[in-house]
């Protein structure tokens, strides 16, 4: 018999908040209680699953009207990568003019997310 | 250079930008100055998203959202002056005010039917929420924190504490930690947490930062840069309980602790203020007591969504197309909005049945399963809980209005 | 004949000033901070004092210097583009048993040769000053008291006397005093030895420090602190005068003023520290708290807290016996000290210049000096905001910076802040500091106490010095802005995992 887990999270899908409590045999969700919509469900097995986020920063640039550029990854990425993706972008520079969207770094770390400009330099 | 003006917008953050554009929509000849060296207000500096879900029903970051509505604005022609700062406004006539403008081009002497002033809003010091000790170096706002990151691209520091857990304080967690600085507290002064449930997670949880809640920072301390704060239990009365003391070592505090409707040019030029949302009081065309001065964004009321602000920044340029098109705002009864059980503060203060009319307020303390009621009129509306940080948004529909009598109640009630 | 003055406080620099009117000196002021006056004189109620608080038995230097200093300060503030105003002073009775004290002022008052002051009874009192106490006795009323701005009085000091042949040092800091056969020679410093036939120690706080080099070491110098509430300068209720109370044993009272940019302000407590407490400015709570209570029972009403835009500690350079030690040795020859300038210091600092010229270098040493036929007495200074609008036009046309506003509490405009930066490098400072443009014009010390202008000042510094950003100072080194660009600490974790 393998081991049975609880994990309690509050869910940020809408400002309701619900506290959810997912609890796992194993690799197997076997409840989730305490939501009360399903897209609150959906997002607490994401959630124990395999959390992700957006993540957003400033890279260096040359030549534009601020010394930064903002981006951002076009997707949410696996949250345990975050940091080797903020390294990754503590050694860009890029040249001005950047546009709004513009890929900085292509499918960055292999999550197949790109890392886009949200400001224009 | 032409200088008489149907409105001129003051302040080119999103309030300004949307005012100016609605104003240009509806026929308006405007001019919009700003005082920084570039368009946008704050979102420029906001490289996190939360930005337009209500407005563009996207989730953008700061910057994207306002790009947006800048290319909008500037594909308009709309005639602007950047590096501008108005010094008076002085009402001339009853349809006309006099603005002095100082700009790097030289002095402008505006003519305008009405002004919309959009300035924003100061960030709260470290000398307003009673910080006592040392003023050395180390110390920042948010926004100046904000500035210098993500628009000027340097560091303020290494060990970070920072003061007040609103969605501010919460964004610039996650942003120093993900810049590789140590986080090592937030502090905040009430029971319960100012920001919402979706940054408490991801910006404090995700990175294990401790939040302090009933704490108060009473102390900075350090030779030349900041070296430690202390904090201190605060009781039910917020106020510091003896004996609670705690060192916290930091170099870096950053003040996320509120902001204040910033409004000095306007006050002079004899704008009421309410002690509430320490904005001006208006009515529901965003008119202040001065006619044909009208305000919108967080220099009428501190706002948490842009969404909002966009909005009143519409709301201004409806109101100021009314007066220049009319040479004022039609006579009316006008019924005093009226702040009943639980809510701390209600924008617009007087509202009449010409139009529908969008209501923001904030509760005094957080509460579940509670109805939001108007009983003059009768309307009652459900919610499954209410807080301090999150605007309550109501519409009240101009054939509710038209059933009271001088006044309108808004109270936050259990619901039984 | 060169001459050494070590500390650039309104003392330091009033004395470099005077010294700066005779032929053949090479003047050397030496400071150890990054500008002029960022000690004891930045931080204080920056009241010219009428003359009639000090005893004559018990404080001759204090009585005498201090009516004298009065009067020049109207000169010199004007010379020297120095703000400045002459409200006049209430010392106010607030019970009818306090009058007696008033009294004892007014016999003070005529012993020091005061002009003007006299008693005034209940309403007249409150015709003089309607913000005060209405259930108060009556008061001493002295009109020649006023305010200036004294964050500006030492840099404006040393640019003058800069502008007149003295060289300004700062960071440099005496760190001993050579002396040969019983005459001083010189001071060792952090950048060297500087050579020197008198020594001038005018060190503050530190005066005893200095003083002990030359082997006068009876004295020690201990901090006094003074906190205060300043508020907004729209907050109401003000006052027209400055107002204080007659003194207590327990405390010479608390002052209501309206400062000169016209914010009401309330201060200082009087609380001795231990010697070696001599940075410790810190604000304190029990401290502020004493200060509301005073200040409550002087005026009718005070602005509401939540106005209250900065709160701030000041030190004040306390000798054993209340007396400032102003004497020029035989042993060593050549030191002279101005120690233990406490209050009233800043009205007395010009006075005091004087004195030491004329009485003790000229008098007691017997040097004798000659004046320059030329001397420039005067610092021009304007300021954007003050001017006529065809004036303002005019300027931008000839500076566009002059347009850009960067103090939106105070109107400073970019033009004003470059004018100040070039005044500081000719007077010879080595690092453009916030601090010291603050001193100079008041911005960051509004409403929003730097929150909106902070990051653009220190943009035109960096721009204007040629530094990065982040290496922006406060008040020089180990005050910087930032601690790097944006991505300083995640390239210092990718160097540490990569060793
Ligand atoms: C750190 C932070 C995070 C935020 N996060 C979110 C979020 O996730 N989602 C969201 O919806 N909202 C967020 N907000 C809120 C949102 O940014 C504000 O509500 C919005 O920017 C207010 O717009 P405004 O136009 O009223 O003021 P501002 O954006 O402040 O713009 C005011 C403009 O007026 C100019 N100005 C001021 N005085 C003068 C003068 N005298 N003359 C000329 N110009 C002047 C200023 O320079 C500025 O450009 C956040 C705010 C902050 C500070
Ligand atoms: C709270 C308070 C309120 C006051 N109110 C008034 C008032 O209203 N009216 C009034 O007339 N007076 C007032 N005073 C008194 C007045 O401020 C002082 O008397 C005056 O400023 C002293 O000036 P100073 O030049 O002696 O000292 P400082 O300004 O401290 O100058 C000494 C300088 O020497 C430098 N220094 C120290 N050591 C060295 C070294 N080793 N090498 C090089 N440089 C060194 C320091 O850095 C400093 O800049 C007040 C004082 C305080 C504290
Ligand atoms: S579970 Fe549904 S209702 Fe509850 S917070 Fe999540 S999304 Fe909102």
């Amino acid at each position: 018999m393998s081991e049975v887990r609880k994990f309690k999270l509050t869910c940020i899908i809408c400002p309701l908040g619900c506290n959810i409590e997912v609890i796992m045999e194993g690799d197997r969700i076997v409840r989730v209680t305490g939501c009360t919509c399903p897209r609150g469900e959906e997002y607490a097995v994401q959630e124990v699953m395999a959390p992700k986020r957006v993540v957003m920063s400033v890279v260096k640039v040359k030549g534009g009207m601020f010394p930064t550029v903002s981006v951002k990854t076009d997707k949410p990425v696996p949250k345990e990568l975050i940091p080797e993706i903020m390294k990754e972008l503590a050694s860009v520079e890029v040249e001005a003019p950047v546009h709004i969207g513009q890929v900085i770094i292509e499918n960055i770390l292999g999550t197949g997310a790109n890392i886009v400009a949200t400001r224009p330099a | 250079m032409q200088n008489e003006y149907d409105v001129v917008v003051i302040g080119g953050g999103p309030a300004g930008l949307a005012a100016a554009i609605k104003s240009k929509e509806l026929g308006l000849n405007v001019l919009l100055i700003e005082n920084r060296e570039f368009l946008g207000g704050i979102p420029i500096q906001c490289v996190h998203p939360g930005f337009g879900l209500h407005y563009f029903r996207e989730d953008l970051t700061g910057t994207e959202f306002i790009h947006r509505i800048l290319k909008k604005f500037l594909d308009m022609g709309i005639e602007y002056h950047t590096n501008a700062h108005v010094t008076e406004i002085i009402p001339h006539s009853y349809r006309h005010k006099i603005l002095k403008v100082v700009t790097d081009k030289g002095i402008l002497k505006l003519m305008a039917k009405a002004v919309i002033y959009a300035t924003g809003a100061r960030e709260r010091h470290m000398f307003e929420i009673g910080i006592t000790g040392h003023r050395v170096a180390g110390i920042y706002t948010a926004g100046e924190a904000q500035t210098m990151m993500d628009i000027y691209g340097i560091m303020p520091g290494k060990e970070i504490v920072i003061v007040g857990s609103g969605d501010v304080g919460l964004i610039m967690a996650r942003r120093f930690t993900l810049e590789g600085a140590h986080v090592k507290a937030v502090i905040e002064l009430m029971p319960y947490p100012g920001g919402l449930t979706r940054n408490i997670v991801q910006c404090l949880e995700d990175f294990g930062i401790p939040l302090y809640l009933s704490h108060a920072v009473t102390r900075v301390e350090g030779k030349k840069r900041v070296e430690k704060v202390i904090i201190t239990k605060v009781d039910e009365n917020l106020r510091p309980v003896p004996g609670t003391e705690e060192e916290l070592e930091c170099d870096t505090v950053v003040l996320a602790a509120g902001l204040v409707p910033y409004l000095k040019v306007i006050e002079k030029a004899g704008v009421i203020i309410d002690p509430a949302t320490k904005g001006p009081v208006v009515n529901s065309y965003l008119e202040t007591s001065v006619p044909g001065i009208f305000v919108a964004g967080n220099a009428l009321v501190i706002n948490d969504l842009v969404d909002y602000v966009v909005e009143q920044g519409e709301e201004a340029a409806m109101g100021a197309y009314e007066f220049v098109r009319n040479g004022g705002l039609p006579a009316l009864r006008w019924r005093k909005l009226v702040k009943g059980r639980n809510v701390r503060l209600l924008v617009p203060h007087y509202v009449s049945d010409t139009k529908d009319v969008m209501i923001y307020a904030r509760v005094k303390k957080p509460e579940e399963n509670v109805k939001v009621r108007f009983p003059e009129i009768g309307k009652e509306i459900r919610l499954p809980f209410v807080k301090p940080s999150e605007m309550i948004r109501i519409k009240l529909r101009k054939t509710d209005i038209a059933k009271a009598g001088d006044k309108i109640t808004m109270e936050v009630v259990p619901n039984e | 004949m060169k001459v050494v003055i070590v500390g650039a406080g309104v003392v330091g620099s009033s004395i470099a000033r005077v010294l700066s009117q005779y032929e053949g000196l090479e003047i050397h002021l030496l400071e150890k901070n990054a500008d002029a006056g960022m000690g004891v004189s930045k931080a204080n109620t920056a009241i010219i004092h009428p003359g009639h608080e000090d005893d004559p038995d018990k404080y001759p230097l204090r009585a005498k210097l201090c009516v004298k200093g009065n009067r020049l300060w109207y000169q010199w503030t004007k010379e020297l583009s120095i703000p400045a105003k002459w409200p006049g002073e209430l010392m106010v009775a607030v019970e009818e048993e306090d009058m007696k004290v008033a009294e004892h002022y007014l016999e003070l008052a005529q012993r020091n040769g005061v002009p003007g002051v006299r008693l005034v009874d209940h309403d007249e009192l409150l015709q003089l000053e309607p913000n005060v106490n209405p259930n108060a006795a009556g008061a001493l009323w002295a009109p020649t008291a006023g305010l200036m701005s004294s964050p500006m009085a030492a840099p404006a000091l040393v640019e003058n006397a800069v502008e007149n042949g003295v060289r300004f040092h700062p960071e440099t800091e005496v760190t001993g005093i050579k002396i040969e056969k019983g005459e001083v020679k010189g001071v060792e410093t952090n950048r060297g030895f500087i050579e020197a036939d008198l020594i001038i120690n005018a060190a503050g706080l530190y005066a005893d420090k200095i003083s002990a080099m030359a082997g006068i070491d009876y004295f020690t110098i201990h901090p006094r602190k003074g906190e205060y509430y300043v508020f907004d300068d729209d907050a109401e209720p003000k006052v027209t005068r400055i107002v204080h109370q007659t003194p207590t044993p327990i405390t010479k009272g608390v002052y209501v003023i309206t400062e000169m940019n016209n914010g009401l302000m309330i201060g200082p407590t009087a609380q001795d520290l231990p010697e070696e407490a001599k940075e410790d400015t810190s604000t304190t709570k029990e401290g502020l708290e004493f200060v509301w209570e005073w200040a409550q029972k002087l005026v009718r009403e005070l602005p509401p807290r939540n106005r209250v835009i900065r709160t701030f500690a000041g030190l004040r350079p306390e000798p054993p016996d209340g007396r400032w030690i102003i004497d020029a040795y035989d042993d060593p020859w050549g030191f002279i000290n101005a120690a233990g300038i406490r209050s009233p210091g800043l009205t007395s600092a010009p006075a005091i210049a004087h004195y030491i010229v004329e009485e003790l270098i000229q008098g007691k040493l017997d040097i004798k000096l000659t004046r320059k036929s030329h001397w420039n007495p005067y610092r021009r200074v304007f300021w954007f905001k003050t001017l006529p609008e065809e004036k303002q036009e005019e300027l931008i046309k000839q500076n566009p910076a002059y347009g850009r506003v960067i103090c939106m509490c105070r109107t400073i405009t970019e033009g004003d802040i470059l004018d100040i930066i070039g005044r500081m490098k000719k007077m010879g400072i080595r690092t453009i500091s916030l601090d010291g443009i603050k001193m100079r014009s008041g911005v960051m010390s509004g409403t929003c106490q730097g929150s909106y202008c902070r990051i653009r000042l220190a943009n035109i510094i960096a721009r204007e010095t040629g530094i990065p950003l982040w290496k922006v100072t406060q008040k020089g080194e180990g005050t910087e802005y930032g601690i790097g660009d944006i991505k300083v600490l995640l390239r210092e974790e990718v160097k540490e995992n990569a060793e």
